[in-house]
């Protein structure tokens, strides 16, 4: 074929004067047995893909897309978890000397080095071998960097709690939302809640924080057994929360096993009062939560 | 009729080494499990290609549900998911794709590697692939927080805390991506969503073709 120099063509165009017939080249000039690409070999890569198509879609019929409740960046108890394929830097930067004053170590440095020796792989394995087993260093650090990373991401999900994640995310549905919405933040039990630091952990409307502290406006415990809880303490919940007087104590007590809403008489009849209490307190929850009726209501 | 049509156009545009690129040349027989099965490990490519093409047709229809704004980007989330027609499928096999693509690319990855097929001539066509990856983790870490969920939220901010511990460059990167060096809200959603539509893609498409182009011009590599 003729190149370069000397080539004519038409005009300043790319095509070249003198037109070439289009001949393939001959079966017999490649190796082994080859095949046409068109149409040939394309229509078997098409079962492939068809095949990996159907399997794609089983996994997204039989696993649905999560979606959590919406952000709400004021509730630090919440856990955070990248997308898997972040865990393996997320897991570095747990250990001890790559992480805290070493976190340009975890951050930067071995990262870098990774992710750097793999961009210019081609200029550290600079030898004509190609059959991995007769260039041993540069095959035994690949295959070291990916068992690391595999090794990094099972860690990552051994120590992770997934029971508690699913928990701290769900969107409230309907009824809790209601039950939510009922809790009176002006009632003397909220004051004492609040001063008292349960706030904290339960949440500002008793919706609890993640692995913090459970949701308090549907509680189950009768008023006796949340003074003692409050005192005594309850599984991770320490003793000596509370700290204040014997008449302060009942108030919270009876304010909270009702569900927040100490005019309904509990949390689970708490529909049917209290509708001014109730209007009142949804108009305080977050501007996401305010915007969920305006925003349905529009579609 | 249809060759009557190509050759008016092949005439005039000279479309035949386009078309030999793309359809009319040989499949050896290395690379073809037809021939010899152990060869699917040269398919991984062609699936990373499949899943990135479906990605981009099911993200153009997600665009058309999608508010990028903190009010309403959950609510529209919630909404092509529960309401949509077929919104559940489409988001679904974004949601799915977007950890498919991760895989395939990593096994495609590591294919090259242990056949030796970056050495020379084909250095560059390496470096491109690797930089294609790495826009792949760059699509999935801010195409996460789009849902603008408590885990995309969360994630975000510990995505963030990670690049503002680099030394230098840290606290600068951090405000190029949030829109803020403290804040993590509104104008990190807005700059995540146009980093994920146009920013990313935009390199995404041009680094693809530049990868295609060398295959062709250098063709496959042989047999070990």
């Amino acid at each position: 074929m003729h190149r370069g120099k000397g080539m004519k063509f038409v005009g300043d165009s790319r095509i070249p004067a003198g037109r070439k017939p289009n001949i393939p080249k001959d079966y017999s000039e490649f190796p082994g047995k080859t095949e046409a690409f068109w149409p040939n070999f394309l229509l078997k890569e098409w079962l492939v893909g068809a095949v990996f198509l159907i399997g794609y879609l089983c996994l997204t019929v039989a696993h649905p897309s999560p979606l959590e409740r919406v952000a709400d960046p004021t509730d630090s108890g919440y856990i955070p978890l990248p997308d898997w394929y972040f865990l393996f830097l997320y897991q570095l930067l747990k250990y001890e000397y790559a992480a805290g004053d070493f976190t340009v170590i975890g951050a930067v440095v071995i990262p870098g080095l990774a992710f750097g020796a793999l961009l210019l792989a081609p200029w550290l394995d600079t030898g004509p071998e190609r059959k991995a087993s007769r260039r041993p260093i540069a095959s035994g650090l690949m295959i070291l960097g990916t068992l690391a990373t595999v090794f990094l991401t099972w860690e990552s999900v051994e120590h992770h709690d997934w029971e508690a994640a699913a928990d701290q995310g769900e969107m409230l549905d309907q009824e809790e939302q209601q039950a939510m919405s009922q809790v009176d933040t002006e009632a003397a039990g909220y004051q004492i809640y609040s001063d008292q630091g349960c706030i904290s952990c339960h949440g500002d409307q008793l919706q609890g924080s993640g692995s913090a502290g459970p949701s308090l406006y549907n509680t189950q415990y009768d008023a006796a057994t949340v003074q003692d809880i409050a005192v005594n303490g309850i599984g991770e919940m320490p003793a000596g929360q509370f700290d204040g007087s014997d008449e302060d104590l009942q108030t919270l007590a009876e304010y909270i096993s009702s569900g927040g809403n100490p005019g309904s008489g509990g949390s689970g009849s708490g529909e049917s009062s209290q509708e001014g209490s109730g209007d009142e307190s949804s108009g305080e929850e977050s501007s996401g939560e305010g915007s969920q009726g305006e925003n349905s209501g529009g579609e | 009729m249809l060759q009557r049509v190509y050759d008016w156009v092949d005439e005039r545009l000279d479309i035949t080494p386009m078309w030999r690129d793309i359809a009319d040349h040989e499949v050896p027989e290395h690379v073809n499990p037809a021939h010899h099965f152990s060869a699917f490990v040269y398919c991984f490519g062609g699936l990373t290609f499949f899943i990135t093409v479906i990605q981009i047709l099911s993200g153009m229809f997600l665009t058309m549900y999608y508010v990028p704004d903190i009010v309403n980007a959950h609510e529209s989330v919630k909404y092509l998911q529960g309401d949509v027609a077929f919104g559940t499928i489409v988001r679904g096999m974004h949601h799915w794709g977007a950890s498919l693509v991760i895989v395939m690319i990593f096994l495609h990855t590591l294919r090259v590697f242990f056949t030796g097929a970056y050495k020379k001539p084909r250095e560059l066509n390496w470096v491109v692939g690797v930089l294609i990856f790495f826009v792949m983790l760059g699509l999935g870490f801010t195409g996460y927080l789009l849902p603008w969920d408590m885990k995309a939220y969360f994630a975000t901010v510990v995505g963030l805390q990670i690049a503002e511990s680099v030394p230098l460059v840290g606290t600068l990167t951090k405000t190029l991506l949030a829109g803020d060096p403290e804040i993590i809200g509104a104008q990190t959603l807005t700059r995540f969503f146009a980093i994920h539509v146009f920013f990313l893609p935009g390199a995404l498409l041009g680094l693809m073709a530049a990868h295609f182009i060398m295959i062709r011009k250098q063709g496959i590599s042989g047999p070990l």
